[in-house]
């Protein structure tokens, strides 16, 4: 398949990896522990586990560290209420991306809310949601706005076009979040131990390569903005690696063939129309944080779920026995959480890393369990 | 009703058990008798939306679903039942072609429909139409085929590409904007089965790859038989077209359904003639060896990726929920 089987490449990768292997030791060496690499997005989670590349690796001198970059992972029960609570409106068509379904809030997910006889849709793309306002002016359409900065230009454009047709049945239940804050709050953590970054491509894609600069600047740690295909994530590692090893500190841009330094300007005006900073917005696992969270401008209040309907913005607190927050933090790994697949499994997810795919937790358990498997069979043969 | 058993029903299915129209079919027992040693039972409900759609309709589905069910266990399928529940409204025309399907499936996969029954509901109560088909066969007496069967050293052999069915379903449905050359791969695989019985009487473990698709099959063969199976990626045969709508949908091709193929695991001495007989068979021209079994990690799947990482291939929780970005 053109454009996916370059960057798929097992003899590059081969290459790669010998050399990332050959820069990783001797760093490993002079800190006396494995170095620790974040990669902030969840697609880039997703691409390490269902490609191997963990197992690859050499995990005794490299390690990652699963990020906060998996909008459906950080989403407090909280929100997730008060979406089911939207869904449960007579009137409402609630319409929502497909990995939202399973999220667990207090009192279930939208899933369960659906089979409750609640209209919740599925939709790819919040056109689609805006088609079914258009399908359906007696009803109300709400869109689970929903991700980063790589998914707020289409549903700013999406809410401008319904502002142009006037179509006064469909509005936003705002969820937007920013990874810069939330960059800056994992590096404030003072149990950091991190070495390096792989940045986050499609939010790059949006708001370009300079409002990281603060992380080599301030914290002085290296970054690469990465693409999201095996040889991108192995080629943005090696980059990491080398600024480390020639003690270089600076914002480099591996997936250049999609992002531009300054980001897409017109995708940053739609959004600056549309959307305002939130002063705080509370993360699973992570807590409130400052200026982290998007809500929608007073002139769009029309299209705004949160002043149409009654939402309860309630604050809920995680599951006690949940450690969601020190495995986004890179603090434990997800086997290491007291509940990792025994009370919280991908079929009854506690926390929400084990929803998504691109949650930490669900890759492990997915794809990771290799490791302990290995382990365990390692184990039986030592002991015959 | 009996204007629609008689007018519809009966003329496509058309055969000497069915047509005295009593409460039951009759089978005659000796026939039976001369094809083997045990009787295999099955049934299955069929609920596909769109009920038509490219390469099949759920008529096809329902008579190949069934009978292939029949064909996993090795056994030659012979009688089916069949059970129709319908929506109110449904259009005549459009149960006269799900039922001329049906019938001409029958004949093609060499089975008789023999004893029905049907219902109408109201509106909502169903969507459109649903279809139970019961099937009965006979295993021949070498057959032992079982998911417990399988051992290090044996190997695992597909009859083609797979997801198929799925991304040909997903398409037609129509929700996705996207447009592709894409047909379901429903097809019978009793011929096939009986063809690689033929060359490998020992045949040690099979089932048809549908909901779930190949990965849940292989995660019940490697739980049941206490083994490992490990997978080649670059070994499976998947079709382009699928492959890329996997890639925009991010969906994984070892969990989409299919409708004609089938997972065999044989011994490996038998690889080689198993797979040519495949191959020579019109099911299974795209066969291939994709995998081996070995005693450890024993109840897990494991594959190697075409990028040379390992990782465990699970059984889905759910269904498959494409991601957001």
């Amino acid at each position: 398949m053109r454009f996916a089987d370059e960057f798929r490449d097992p003899e590059k990768a081969r290459v790669l990896v010998a050399e990332i292997e050959r820069l990783a030791a001797p760093l490993a060496a002079k800190r006396g522990r494995a170095l620790q690499v974040m990669e902030v997005c969840g697609g880039h989670t997703h691409t390490i586990f269902r490609y191997g590349l963990k197992n690859m690796l050499p995990c005794d001198v490299l390690e990652f560290v699963h990020g906060p970059g998996c909008p459906v992972c950080v989403l407090p029960m909280g929100r997730v209420d008060d979406c089911v609570a939207l869904a449960r409106e007579p009137n409402v068509i609630f319409t929502t991306f497909g990995d939202a379904m399973r999220v667990p809030g207090s009192k279930g997910s939208l899933l369960q809310a659906k089979a409750e006889g609640a209209d919740v849709r599925m939709v790819y793309s919040p056109l689609d949601a805006l088609q079914l306002a258009r399908e359906n002016p007696d009803r109300e359409v709400v869109f689970f706005a929903l991700g980063f900065e790589t998914t707020m230009p289409s549903t700013a454009l999406t809410v401008l076009q319904a502002r142009r047709e006037g179509l006064g049945n469909f509005s936003l239940f705002c969820n937007h979040i920013t990874i810069i804050p939330t960059i800056k709050a994992i590096l404030d953590s003072p149990e950091l131990t991190l070495d390096g970054f792989l940045g986050p491509g499609h939010v790059s894609m949006v708001i370009g390569t300079r409002p990281y600069r603060f992380i080599t600047e301030r914290y002085h740690k290296p970054i690469a903005i990465a693409g999201f295909e095996p040889l991108d994530v192995l080629q943005s590692l090696w980059m990491v690696l080398r600024q480390l090893a020639d003690g270089r500190c600076e914002v480099e841009n591996q997936y250049k063939r999609i992002v531009p330094e300054a980001g897409n300007a017109q995708a940053l005006a739609a959004v600056a129309e549309v959307f305002e900073l939130r002063e705080f917005f509370e993360w699973r696992g992570l807590g409130s944080i400052d200026h982290s969270g998007v809500r929608m401008r007073r002139a769009f209040a029309a299209h705004d779920a949160e002043r149409k309907f009654a939402v309860a913005n309630l604050q809920i607190a995680d599951p006690k026995s949940c450690q969601c927050g020190e495995v986004l933090k890179g603090v434990i790994k997800p086997y290491q959480c007291k509940v990792f697949g025994t009370a919280c499994t991908p079929e009854r997810p506690l926390g929400a890393l084990m929803v998504s795919t691109e949650g930490a937790c669900a890759a492990h358990y997915q794809y990771g369990r290799i490791d302990l498997l290995k382990a365990r069979n390692e184990a039986a043969e030592a002991t015959t | 009703m009996r204007q629609l058993i008689e007018g519809v029903l009966l003329p496509a299915f058309g055969n000497s058990l069915l047509a005295p129209l009593e409460d039951q079919a009759r089978i005659p027992m000796v026939e039976l008798a001369g094809l083997g040693d045990r009787l295999a039972f099955t049934t299955d409900t069929y609920v596909v939306s769109p009920i038509e759609f490219p390469g099949g309709d759920i008529g096809r589905l329902a008579v190949f679903g069934t009978v292939n069910d029949l064909a996993m266990a090795g056994a030659r399928p012979l009688y089916l039942s069949c059970g129709l529940v319908l929506e109110e409204g449904l259009e005549l025309a459009v149960l006269a072609r799900v039922a001329d399907s049906m019938g001409r499936a029958a004949r093609e996969a060499g089975v008789k429909i023999v004893t029905g029954d049907t219902k109408v509901v109201e509106r909502g109560a169903a969507d459109r139409v649903f279809i139970n088909t019961a099937g009965v066969g006979v295993v021949p007496r070498e057959a032992h085929i079982a998911a417990s069967r399988a051992r290090p050293g044996d190997v695992l052999i597909v009859n083609g590409s797979l997801g198929d069915h799925g991304v040909a379903i997903l398409i037609a449905r129509n929700q996705l904007a996207l447009q592709a050359e894409v047909a379901s791969d429903s097809q019978p695989l009793h011929g096939l089965v009986a063809a690689m019985l033929a060359a490998c009487p020992d045949i040690r473990c099979l089932r048809d790859a549908t909901r779930g698709g190949l990965a849940t099959v292989l995660s019940e063969f490697a739980t049941a038989s206490d083994v490992c199976i490990r997978v080649r990626e670059a070994a499976l045969p998947i079709n382009e077209v699928v492959r890329g709508a996997c890639e925009i949908l991010g969906l994984d091709p070892l969990y989409l359904a299919n409708e004609g193929k089938l997972a065999a695991i044989v011994p490996g001495a038998a690889a080689e003639v198993v797979l040519a007989v495949m191959r020579a068979h019109p099911a299974g021209r795209e066969s291939a060896i994709v995998g081996e079994v070995t005693a450890a990690p024993a109840g897990s799947v494991i594959l190697t990726t075409s990028f040379g990482g390992d990782r465990i291939v699970d059984m889905l929780a759910g269904e498959q929920l494409p991601r957001i970005c």
